[in-house]
């Protein structure tokens, strides 16, 4: 927070006493509240003279429907940006109040080049429109969908929705839509001398690695330009996030980086405890730890196994799947589940560790490192996996930034930006591990980056296991759902404290609160506002592969169509994890 | 001629026999080696050690409905399967498997093999061009681009094998290796001829024309049924017969030690290359298209003329 601290001042001598409002927020971020005019002078100054080149998320609060007041609405929508400096270590959120029902803002995107999917997203989902935006159309949901699912007044349920009837006509309407123009996409058929291929990659395609489309356009080979369509994954968590208890939306997290498991359950719990203002035991801290990390390996896995397959080594996806397959049976052991355990609770975790858990994860450590050697030689030092991947889709340290690339992406063009070690969290600060980096932010650099971090991260597990500590694997705090069982038996106010967690949900106290963990494919955030109730009143998801993709038009331009393979690989999304 | 005509008939109705049966026989060799080398079990339910599933993927295939896009050229659709399939099988027409065991003797045997091989390119562009899908149009491209040429520098890799025999007939060049097999004095024409023949049957690494992650199944995208059969068997007829030629020119063929007969010799070093086939494609990443290119016309063909020269010139030398 003191790096911060001058920065409301110089803002104010520039701007005015009386242009910025501050709020307290339960996550200590800097937040302002700033009038529509100044938007862009303000962030134009934060991002070129107070460094804070990253737009990290840029998302908008429906307020309509809000109970408790806030101080500052009387609006009807609120527009959020948050933003990071990494020379000063901080987030800065602005906010700025609409007060019409289909407000208009001017665009950013001009600004940063990662704002423009962000505010299609918002236009999407909210209806606001933003003046100056290049190709302002809807992003996530269908072209043809009616109304803004993020509004309050969108219907959350089919239920709600009255019985679904698919007119003639409106078959007509889909079939239509379906139709691929390219004008529509901004793509030219022609240019002076060649007619342009356009080829759909995807969505059901064996390299996109789930449901997603982009449409190629090609000269020969060569790619002219390549549009990602994306949406067809879109199962509006955040929506969901509306009508679940705190409590019961925690499933749903494992499923938006679906390799991730609890890291998703992570990143959304920190978020809650702050604003319940929980402090989580030790024991619980080392217990979320040691499971992320072997979810990190988990995650990396998959992707260096089909990465591999993508430049068209056959077998390394086989090993690498039976060794994930090693981390799983310990997940397994642990949580009862395997890909998405659901196992941390709002102030601690379900359950506390099987006896001879240890013997598990000893084994797997004695195990993993000998594997990883052996695919060094299989994959990462063979000739043609080079060959196929070294100075393909370079990208540098400042653009990687300006698209608001994060994680081992990031790192791999020589930025030692991990959040574990800048912004501990969880109790990182503990251990002792490195951040791996590479030079070039190329293909074949990101692939060294992911397989050095998975060393690391059996080094973080290696001091889990020697470093376990006793005691609870609960926090003592009345909103810790569900509370220990034990103690219900002995008084009845943590009777009924339990009978309420587990019926109604807890209710956490109003507020906001933003969490931000080093997920396995970037930085992953949740940005939660409650109005002092049973479930949130507005998720914000802000996850690393949806401006990861938004990049890679960027990045592929020129190389060829088995490049962009290759580059697809490297970048290491998931389809979940984009369209949430 | 005439006593010998039943007698070549039989021949000719044995290799057929042999190479079809083999053909689906390495159906299920690959599946099985692939899974062991892979960590996982492969086929094994059906019948014993999973024999049967050769049965019932051939079943599955024939009781396919035989379906044809309705965007494509229908005639030539048809017909690009039927080529690969046919000229593949021609080319087994010169090799000798055995001293008595081959169906022409031709004297430029060599010749006609390469000729056949090259037949074999109409198959993938034709295919890629009638489904008129633009990822077979892709994979055609890519396919023509590879085979053209790649069988530039394998015709020349194999010169030096016929200046050292001093006969396009493959029964005499055999006969040639008695003293020393071809792959001593031919080391670099073997490895040559080789990749050349990997790029030809185009399989991993060098299946760019089918490239799955990046062009679905490539040239025969929009085949299914029996006419993907055709592709499917053409290539592991394919691979059979480079094997078959890369014994014959450079491992002596069937020639061995009297403890077996000369047939057994010849199955037994060809199913050893059929072997490294496959383990080729358990093992190698798959390089780009261009990159291919540029290896076959950077590297390889300076490589085949250099043999060349240096065999020529030693064959004048020591008056071979």
């Amino acid at each position: 927070m003191e790096n911060i601290s001058g920065i409301v001042e110089q803002l104010q001598a520039r701007f005015g006493e009386s242009t910025f409002k501050p709020q307290t927020t339960k996550d200590e971020i800097l937040t302002l509240w700033m009038p529509l005019e100044k938007i862009k002078e303000v962030l134009s100054y934060l991002k070129k003279e107070a460094a804070f080149p990253l737009l990290f998320d840029l998302t908008a609060i429906d307020e309509r429907t809000r109970k408790r007041d806030n101080g500052h609405t009387p609006y009807a929508f609120t527009i959020i940006y948050h933003l990071l400096s990494f020379e000063r270590n901080a987030f800065i959120r602005l906010k700025v109040g609409l007060k019409e029902d289909f407000p208009t803002v001017p665009s950013i995107s001009s600004l940063w080049a990662n704002a423009n999917w962000y505010e299609r997203e918002v236009y999407d989902m909210f209806g606001i429109r933003f003046e100056g935006h290049p190709h302002l159309s809807r992003i996530l949901m269908p072209r043809t969908w009616v109304g803004h699912p993020l509004r309050k007044e969108h219907p959350a349920r089919a239920t709600e929705m009255g019985p679904f009837q698919l007119y003639d006509d409106k078959i007509d309407l889909e079939q239509s839509a379906l139709q691929f123009k390219p004008e529509e996409w901004g793509l030219a058929r022609q240019s002076q001398d060649t007619d342009f291929m356009f080829l759909n990659i995807g969505p059901q395609h064996p390299g996109t690695h789930g449901v997603l489309r982009i449409i190629l356009q090609l000269d020969g080979e060569d790619i002219v330009d390549a549009i990602p369509d994306i949406g067809f994954h879109h199962r509006g968590a955040e929506k969901m996030g509306e009508r679940q208890s705190w409590h019961t939306y925690i499933p749903y997290t494992d499923r938006v980086d679906y390799l991730g498991g609890v890291m998703n359950n992570l990143a959304y719990l920190l978020a809650v405890e702050k604003l319940a203002g929980i402090q989580v035991p030790d024991r619980v801290k080392v217990i979320r730890v040691m499971l992320c990390e072997l979810f990190r390996i988990a995650s990396h896995l998959v992707w260096y196994g089909t990465f591999a397959q993508d430049v068209g080594q056959l077998s390394p996806v086989f090993y690498m799947f039976s060794d994930r397959e090693k981390v799983f049976e310990i997940v397994e052991a642990i949580c009862g589940g395997r890909m998405h355990p659901n196992w941390f609770r709002i102030g601690g975790v379900a359950q506390d560790l099987p006896i001879g858990w240890e013997k598990l994860i000893q084994n797997f450590l004695d195990y993993f490192p000998k594997r990883l050697k052996e695919y060094d030689s299989l994959v990462l030092k063979n000739t043609l996996f080079k060959a196929r991947t070294v100075g393909i889709g370079i990208f540098t340290k400042e653009e990687a930034i300006e698209w608001g690339v994060t994680g081992p992406n990031l790192r791999a063009c020589g930025y030692d930006w991990d959040f574990r070690k800048k912004q501990p969290y969880s109790g990182y600060d503990m251990f002792d591990f490195e951040i791996p980096t590479a030079v070039n932010g190329d293909c074949y650099d990101r692939a060294l980056v992911r397989v050095a971090e998975m060393r690391q991260s059996l080094r973080i597990i290696e001091q889990c296991l020697k470093n376990m500590p006793e005691g609870s694997y609960k926090a003592d705090h009345p909103l810790t759902t569900p509370p220990l069982k034990k103690n219900t038996l002995q008084d009845i106010e943590t009777l009924i404290t339990h009978f309420l967690g587990v019926s109604w949900g807890p209710v956490i106290p109003p507020g906001e609160a933003m969490s931000c963990i080093e997920a396995t494919k970037g930085a992953n955030g949740y940005y939660l506002t409650s109005d002092g109730n049973t479930s949130p009143y507005r998720v914000r998801i802000r996850t690393p592969s949806f401006p990861h993709m938004q990049m890679l038009p960027y990045i592929t331009r020129g190389y060829t169509v088995a490049d962009l393979l290759s580059i697809l690989g490297a970048m290491d999304y998931v389809l979940a994890d984009i369209d949430r | 001629m005439e006593a010998a005509a039943p007698n070549y008939f039989l021949i000719i109705g044995g290799i057929l026999f042999a190479l079809l049966n083999l053909a689906a026989a390495l159906i299920w060799i690959e599946r099985r080696m692939l899974a062991l080398w892979q960590d996982r079990y492969g086929p094994n339910r059906a019948g014993p050690f999973g024999l049967l599933i050769v049965a019932a993927d051939s079943l599955k295939l024939f009781f396919k409905q035989d379906w044809i896009p309705p965007f494509a050229d229908k005639p030539v659709f048809v017909l690009a399967p039927a080529i690969v399939f046919i000229t593949v099988l021609m080319s087994f027409v010169v090799i000798p498997f055995s001293p008595e065991i081959v169906v022409v003797d031709l004297n430029i045997g060599l010749l006609f093999f390469l000729a056949m091989s090259s037949m074999g390119a109409y198959s993938i562009i034709l295919g890629g061009w009638a489904s008129n899908n633009k990822y077979s149009l892709l994979g055609a491209m890519r396919g023509a681009a590879q085979m053209i040429s790649y069988e530039v520098f394998m015709g020349l890799a194999l010169m030096g094998v016929v200046l050292l025999a001093g006969s396009f007939n493959l029964g005499d060049i055999v006969e040639a290796q008695r003293g020393l097999w071809f792959f001593i004095p031919q080391i670099i024409g073997f490895f040559i001829f080789f990749i050349a023949g990997i790029a030809e049957t185009h399989r991993l690494p060098f299946d760019i024309p089918e490239a799955e992650s990046e062009l679905v199944a490539g040239f025969h995208s929009e085949y299914s049924g029996m006419k993907f059969g055709m592709f499917f068997i053409g290539e592991y007829i394919g691979i059979t017969l480079i094997s078959c030629m890369v014994v014959t020119l450079y491992f002596g063929g069937w020639l061995g030690p009297d403890f077996l007969p000369p047939i057994v010799w010849f199955i037994l070093k060809v199913f050893f290359f059929l072997m490294i086939f496959i383990l080729l494609r358990a093992s190698m990443p798959r390089p780009r298209y261009d990159q291919l290119m540029e290896y076959g016309w950077k590297v390889l063909l300076p490589l085949t003329l250099l043999n060349l020269l240096v065999t020529a010139g030693i064959v004048l030398w020591m008056g071979w």
